[in-house]
Formats: C-alpha cells, structure tokens, sequence
C-alpha cells in the first residue's frame, strides 16, 4: 500500500506492544511491525481513548484475517470524527461513512455487492458506537441479523453519546452520571432497570458468532475477532472501551478500567457460537464495584459523605448476579439460564 | 353520431373486494388488447379489503388513450355482486343506450330496477345468473371472469375467444378452463336472449 | 415486447434488463407491484448476480444501496409517500456523496391524514434532495426513464428518481412496450463507477467536511444537476434513436406554437389535460400544454422559451407548499421572471382525488376569460372545511378533524335487498 505509514515500536515491555518472553507465533497482531495499521496515527482522539485502541486492534487483526481484504462501514461518531478530520483521513483501508443510524445497513449492502459481484473474499466489517448501536442504529442492526448479512459488526462501547457532550444512550449503564443524567436532586444519575444488554439481544437473534471483549486483553479481542472473521453470516462483536473525558477518568487508567470492569463481574466477558454461550473469561482477582466505580468521576456523587452506599450496594448486586449467572468465577458452573459453559480453569467442574 | 360506433368505449365494473373486480377490467382490456384496440385498465380502490365495494373501470379506443379520469359515463356497466344495487349509486352517468350486466338469477324488476328500464334500452339491460354459472363450472361462485363472456355477448364490443384467450392467459391450467367455459357459458345465454337487437 | 401489461410490472421488467446488481425492497402501497415483480424474476433466475435483500425499513433499503453503490454496484429500490420521508436523511446522503442509485417513486400523498391514493406531496417534498426528478406521463414513459436514468445517473454520479403516479399508472393495465434485454444491455454499459469501496485502493467515503470546504463539496450537486439540463436532453435522443419512440427530455410542449394559454403539470394528469386542450381547440380556443419531465434540475432556459409566447400559463399541481400555495409554480415563476406572462396556480387532485375532463375544462375556460386568481383548489368542499373550522373555532374537544370531516361527509344508507 503506497502512503502506508511504517510502524515504528518503542521499548515499553508491556503485554500489548510485544512481550519478548512469548514466541512469536504468540505475540498479538499489534505486536508486529507488519500489521496493516488500518487506522493510523494523526487522527484526532483524546489522550487515553480506548475506542481508538479498540477499533485499531480490531481492524488489525481483521485485516489479517482476511489478508487485507476488508471494507468498514462506520456509523457516525466518535471514531468517525476523529479519524476524518478535512482534508486528512486516517483509515488505510476502503471506509465509508453514511449516517449516524445505518452503518449496519449500509455495511450490508457493502456485502450484497460484493456478492453479486462474485468478490466474497472481500470481507465487511460495520462499526459503530453504542448509541449507533443500541439506540439508533438498532434497526438496521436487527434488520442486518434476521437477514443473516454477511457482516461482522462491531460496537464500541463507552456508554454514552460522547461525541456530542456525554449524554446517556441506551447503553449507559445505572447511576452513571452524564450531560441528561445528571444526579440533581433524589435522582442518582441514570436510572436503574434501563440500559440494553446488546450482546444478549444478538444472541436472542440467533447469529451465528456473539462475543464480548475489552481493551484491557488484546490477545483475547484478537482472537475473538479471528475466530468471527473464520466464520460467514452477520457476526457481532461487543467492546468495552473507556471515555476519560466522558467518565471522567485519567488517560492512564484506561487500560486498568478496562481490566477492573471484567474483575468486578460488572462486563460479562463471553463468546457464544450459534446463539450458546460457549466460553467465558474467568474473572482472576475479584474486585468490589467501588474500586471499579471510584476512578471515575461519572460515579463521585455515590461516594464521599453525600454519597449513596446503597446505589453502590445495588450496582454490586448487579456484578455478583453476572457472576452467577455466567459463571464468571473459578470453579463456577453457569448456574442459570441453560448456557452451555466451558471452564477455562484446567480442573473443570 | 347515428350509425357509426364511436371509437371510445368505457366500461365500470362494480363488486366487493374479493370478487375480482380489478382482474375483470384487466382482463377485458387484454381482450381489447389482442383484438388490436387500445385498452385501459385500472381500480378505484386501494388497500386490500375483502367484502369493501371495489369498482374497476376499463376503456377501449382504436386511438391511443390518454385520459386517466375515471370513467363517470360508462357505455357499459357490469355489477358482479347485486348486494351493491341500492347501497351504492352504481348508475352514475350510464349512457342513455348504455349497456347493463348484473349478475344475479332474478330480472331487474324483481331487483327492484324497473325504473332503469324506463330510461334505458331495456334491451340492453340484462341480469344473468354468472355466479351460479360459475358456482357449477368452477366450484366458487366467482362471477367475474363469466360475466365478461356476457358482455361480450350484450356489447358485441369482443368477440368471445379474445375474452377466453384473455382468461386462459390470466388463468393457467383448469382454472383457466373452467372460466373461460364459464364465459362461454354465459356468452350464449346473453346471445340467445339479445339476438341482434342490442347491438345496433 | 409489446405487451397489455401492468405499470408495475413494466416497470419490474425494465429495472430488471437494467442489469441491477443489488435490489432493496420494502413494502409500501402503492410500489409493491414493482418490487414483488422483481422478486419473482430473481427467484426464476431471470436476473443473475443480482442481490435481492428485503430489508426492515425504507431507511435501510436507501442505506443498503448507499453501501452497494459504494461499492461499486448498480443498486436500485422503490418506495413512495412516508417511506421516501422515512429515508430522508438517506437521500441527502446519497446525493451529497454522488452515488448513482436509481429509484421509482410511485407518487403518493403524505399523511397525516393517512392516504394511500396518488398525488405528488411525497417528492415535491424532497425536491432540494439532490436527487434528479423525472416524472413520466404514462407506463411505456416510466418504464422508458428507467433505462434512462441508470445512464443519466451513472453518467453524471447522481443518483435519479423516477416518479410515477401510484394507482393511476402502478395499477393500470396499458399497452406498453417493454424494453428488452439485449436493446437494453446495448443501450447501457456496465456501471464504471467514479469512486468505489477497493481494497486494492483504499479511499475514504463520507469524511466530515467543515466550514471551509462544505460548500465546495455541496455545490457539486448542483453543478451535477446543471450538468444534467444538457444531460437528460442528450440520454433521451439516444434512447430515441436506439429504441425508436420519444421518452423523457426536459420537457414537452402540446400544441404550444400559438397558444395564448398554456396549461403546466406533471405526470399522469397531462394525458387528461390534451384531450381537455383538444377539445377547446375544437372550439377555437388557443390553449395548449407543456409537459415538465425533468422537475429537478428544473429547465429554466426551456421553460422560459416555451412559454415565452403566452398570454398566460397555469400550473396544475398535485402538491401543496402548506402555508403558501403551489410548488411547481414558484419555480416557474422564477423562469418566467421578466416576461408578461400571467401564472395562476390551480391545485387538484390532492390525496387521490381524480381530475375529471369537465373539471378541467371549467377551469381552462376560467383562465382563459381571466377569472381564475392565482390560487385555485379545483374540487374543493369549502363547505366542509368551513364547517371544522367552526368547530375547531369553538374551543373544546371539537375532536380529531378527519373524523369530523369524513362524518359531515356522510354514507349512503343502505336498504337491505
């Protein structure tokens, strides 16, 4: 590709840029110097945002996956702004953005094209935000799923509509404090009982791949991402992506919320083949919510002496029901709802 | 115009959703179509109801048709379903010697239309029994396609097999046969009871 | 082939030898005919390589062919009335994006109050869309401008709508001659698009463009458009020359040569108008009719220059601009500025109501004594309306007005036969 940006790697000695004791063969996609770098560097994100980590870990791999022949379609956003800003764009790959409500759609008739015109190597890859996603997106997305559209999906998750001032979306999750959600008077932020849980309602579609990640685990969204790039028919993946600036959190902490998050119970982490529950991502040191919840900022009116303890109980309340019923913990049989569950702890049940 | 026959005929179908009024008109200008006429087919109605009062309408011309009105002085009319005669003011604008088929086993005096006779050709006006007719050939007494048979016995405007070859074509297989018996049946009902009278 | 056929199958078939490579299809009355007649020769493997995906809103049937003509491959779709609404964003996307998507609207009212019969509210509303307008006259006219408007759309990279009057022509059955495969493969080539979704060279579609090169990029559009004034012309004397029969153009004049009166419209209507014209000829009247295909780009030059001998000209319109009056007639208006022309602007035919020959003729004979006003509502129950009006004027849960009026307007009793 002419104009292609060389990577260039600097010692750090952490997971994600290559971890000299793994065999190569091992490392992720984003420890390679080759990686196609879909989205390149120059775009225009906040210091410390995680869905420009994720889409970049995402589209790498996918790249790879299907031997960089891959098309995005992009639902408005975030990351569509970011990474287009006059005259520059960042994207190495074909991209298009329509609207804010069609990336499912118009990535469908990506694939329908390619269809008809006999280039099914061609692989399609939908992207878009939480609001894009769950709220007005959802439509097209449902649509996209019941037809079976040889699509994968993505959707970053950072829990709100960030690109227009933080205000809640469909995905926000309860008590969390956004421009509408504010927690003024008896009201604690977002209201409990609201808030889709997309993975879930992908799975309830009966599509053939269904995965949650996180950002804090390359090597797992990578392998999520092979795993869905080897399969045909409209696929979904489901990121976790911190917003320091919409949560109100360090750029550092990024990775570390990400991580907290799935060690709370809080974000399932899980991978579903043909509508079951196949594997889960053990959690490996518990956390309480607080510890999650108290780097940020979205969250201080629970803490502190005008704080609300028993929100704090009530969202703690909501981590140890996935626990259970995912069997996120060591040891941990999925205890409802009839998932069919694999421990990934070599003892088994 | 005495003698000569005009070229521009017009024709309203009336009946229920359900009864094929739509596939009647569309049918009688395929028939006008083979027969080398300019023919225009179209509904008044709109979304799918059964037992609704639909009415078709077509025109014939040996010129090209541009007018898209719909018909509101038909030189023929044909009521497939005689439920509509005093619900419905289904007489707007027939022509004086204007043609009249209803499909029904009683005349028009028992249908309480004896007035029509008065100001009509009396002639020209006639009940057959099309969904009897049909009832025994087909199985339904689905009176559309045998009530064109009737008409162009009454109107002399087509001739019977461009009507039947119209229906075999809408209709494959028996169905298709069935009506277009149907047709044939009612045609030389209305022809006996007509002779030549009506169609001068 | 000439057949007596449907509008909507006519139009199924043509779309069809079009060679489309991905069809959209959404429901709505009165369009339905189209895209089921698409299915089937789908199905029967009629139509190779062609992608046929039923989507769940009209939204996404434009949002799928935005994704398929970014792609690089034809994509066609159909719809009418609230589903042209419902894909309103969708169509300035497209346009400003410059992908030649070609799609039927079957005109149709927009509610509420919710009607499914014809007149041209729904693309009158979207006339600053971008979109190419082209309104046929007739089924053998709207089957034509398909075939038309993939070469107009692919030529320029704008995408086209064909208008056809729903019920009036979807629904009737008329002699048409339907464009065949091979004439039609002849007459258009292979879609060579101007940008594409490649892998083997990546470009960005769709990037945000600020204050200083927005209205750089917009103004393509319009440039397009103005392009299309020579383009349209030209795409319809190939079409004559290769299928040999006039279809489309700009626009049409009807014994306009020495008319002192010219009436204005589109679509279905003019074929009523003509035999209205032709007869008040009959009777000496210099009256004639000018036929406006191409709404959008609107022929200023021809529109002009067509009427620049009359008297006066009236616009007959089956829309209405709420709040101010006709449509048609304002961008007329604007052509004829500078000449002595009287406008007058009748509109008919709102929500289905059929424009009779006798109507006409009462309004013709109107405008040509001078004692039509500018604006006109042919057919109008004023007292009807006058009466909702009291009551809405009365304060009080006068009620929902449809169900007002469609009760003064009362039903037939019956009497059991």
């Amino acid at each position: 590709m002419s104009g292609h940006q060389r990577v260039r790697f600097y010692q750090v000695g952490s997971h994600v840029v290559g971890n000299r004791l793994l065999d190569p063969g091992q490392r992720t996609v984003q420890a390679r110097t080759d990686r196609s770098n879909a989205i390149t560097s120059g775009h225009r994100a906040c210091r410390g945002c995680g869905e420009a980590l994720g889409a970049r870990y995402v589209l790498d791999a996918a790249m790879r996956a299907s031997g960089g022949q891959l098309v995005a379609a992009n639902a408005t956003g975030c990351l569509e702004v970011f990474s287009t800003p006059f005259p520059e764009s960042s994207w190495q790959l074909p991209w298009i953005h329509s609207l804010f409500g069609n990336a499912p759609a118009v990535a469908s008739g990506v694939a329908a094209a390619l269809r008809a015109k006999g280039r099914e190597d061609v692989r399609v890859i939908g992207q878009g935000g939480d609001g894009g996603t769950v709220d007005i997106g959802f439509g097209c997305l449902s649509g996209m799923f019941e037809r079976g559209d040889d699509v994968l999906y993505v959707c970053y998750d950072n829990e709100a509509y960030m690109n227009t001032g933080v205000q809640r979306s469909g995905a926000t999750p309860p008590a969390a404090r956004t421009a509408n959600t504010k927690p003024i008077g008896k009201h604690p932020g977002n209201a409990f009982g609201q808030g889709k849980d997309m993975p879930r309602i992908a799975l309830a579609h009966g599509v053939p791949y269904v995965a949650t990640a996180t950002v804090a685990d390359p090597h797992d969204l990578e392998r999520k991402v092979e795993a869905a790039m080897e399969v045909r028919g409209a696929r979904y993946l489901h990121v976790f992506v911190p917003c320091p600036l919409g949560w109100g959190s360090e750029a550092k902490d990024t990775i570390k919320l990400a991580r907290l998050v799935v060690e709370t119970g809080l974000f399932p982490v899980f991978e579903a083949v043909d509508g079951e529950v196949r594997e889960v991502t053990k959690i490996r040191h518990r956390a309480p919510v607080e510890e999650y919840l108290k780097l940020q900022r979205r969250y201080a009116h629970l803490f502190g002496p005008d704080g609300h303890p028993e929100i704090v109980a009530r969202i703690q309340a909501i981590a140890d029901r996935n626990i259970e019923r995912y069997g996120l913990l060591d040891g941990d049989v999925s205890s409802s709802h009839g998932y069919a569950e694999e421990s990934r702890h070599e003892e088994g049940e | 115009m005495e003698g000569a026959a005009p070229s521009r005929f017009e024709v309203r179908v009336h009946g229920r959703g359900g009864q094929g009024v739509v596939t009647a008109a569309e049918l009688l200008s395929v028939a006008g179509f083979d027969e080398g006429l300019h023919a225009q087919a179209f509904p008044s109605f709109g979304s799918e109801r059964t037992g609704a009062p639909v009415v078709s309408f077509c025109r014939f011309d040996t010129r090209p048709i541009r007018s898209r009105e719909p018909v509101s002085r038909p030189d023929a009319l044909i009521v497939q379903d005689p439920t509509l005669l005093h619900q419905v003011d289904l007489f707007a604008g027939l022509a004086a010697d204007g043609y009249l088929l209803v499909n029904s086993g009683r005349d028009l005096t028992e249908l309480g239309l004896a007035d029509l006779l008065d100001r009509h050709r009396p002639e020209r006006l006639l009940t057959v029994p099309a969904g009897e007719i049909a009832r025994r050939l087909l199985g339904k007494p689905l009176p559309n396609a045998a009530l064109l048979g009737g008409f162009a016995a009454l109107t002399g405007r087509l001739r019977l097999d461009s009507v039947q070859a119209a229906i075999r074509e809408r209709f494959r297989g028996k169905p298709g046969e069935a009506n277009a018996a149907a047709a044939a049946e009612c045609f030389e009902l209305v022809a006996a009871r007509t002779g030549e009278g009506a169609r001068a | 082939m000439l057949k007596q056929t449907e509008g909507s199958a006519a139009v199924a078939e043509t779309v069809a030898a079009c060679r489309p490579e991905v069809v959209c299809a959404y429901p709505i009355s009165p369009q339905t005919h189209i895209v089921e007649g698409i299915s089937d020769l789908v199905r029967a493997g009629e139509l190779e390589r062609c992608e046929y995906v039923t989507v769940e809103s009209e939204f996404a049937a434009m949002s799928v062919c935005i994704g398929a003509s970014a792609a690089g491959a034809r994509a066609y779709t159909a719809t009418a009335s609230q589903g042209l609404l419902y894909m309103a964003e969708a169509l300035y996307n497209a346009s400003g994006l410059g992908l030649p998507i070609v799609m039927t609207v079957a005109n149709r009212a927009i509610g509420a109050p919710i009607n499914i019969w014809n007149d041209h509210s729904d693309t009158m509303s979207q006339r600053d869309c971008g979109w190419i307008q082209l309104y046929a006259e007739t089924n053998q006219e709207a089957a034509d401008l398909h075939v038309q408007a993939f070469r107009i759309a692919e030529r320029l990279s704008l995408p086209v709508l064909v208008c056809m009057d729903g019920f009036v022509l979807t629904h009737a059955h008329e002699r048409v001659d339907v464009p065949e495969r091979e004439a039609v493969d002849a007459f258009l080539p292979r879609f060579e698009p101007a940008q594409a979704l490649d892998p083997a060279e990546p470009v960005t579609i769709g990037a945000m463009v600020g204050p200083e090169a927005y209205a750089e990029v917009k103004y393509l559009a319009h440039a397009k458009q103005l392009q299309a004034l020579d383009a349209i012309p030209e795409v319809a004397a190939e079409f004559e020359s290769a299928f040999g029969r006039p279809s489309g153009g700009l626009l049409r004049g009807y014994r306009t040569e020495d008319a002192e009166t010219v009436v204005v419209a589109l679509g279905s209507v003019l074929g009523t108008i003509e035999d209205t014209v032709d007869a008040m000829r009959e009777d000496g009247v210099a009256i004639g009719a000018l036929a406006l295909k191409s709404f959008r780009p609107f022929p200023v030059e021809e529109v002009r220059a067509a009427l620049a001998g009359a008297k006066r000209v009236l616009v007959v319109e089956k829309a209405l601009a709420v709040g101010i009056g006709g449509i048609v007639s304002a961008d007329l208006r604007m052509a004829l500025a500078g000449l002595e022309v009287r406008c007058d602007t009748a509109i008919a035919g709102l929500g289905g109501r059929p424009i009779t020959g006798e109507a006409l003729r009462g309004l013709f004979e109107d405008a040509v004594a001078g004692r039509l006003r500018p604006l006109t509502f042919l057919d109008m129950d004023w007292e009807r309306v006058e009466a909702e009006l009291r009551r809405l004027g009365e304060g009080g849960r006068s009620g929902p007005h449809a169900e007002n009026i469609l009760r003064e307007a009362g039903i037939v009793a019956g009497r059991s036969h």
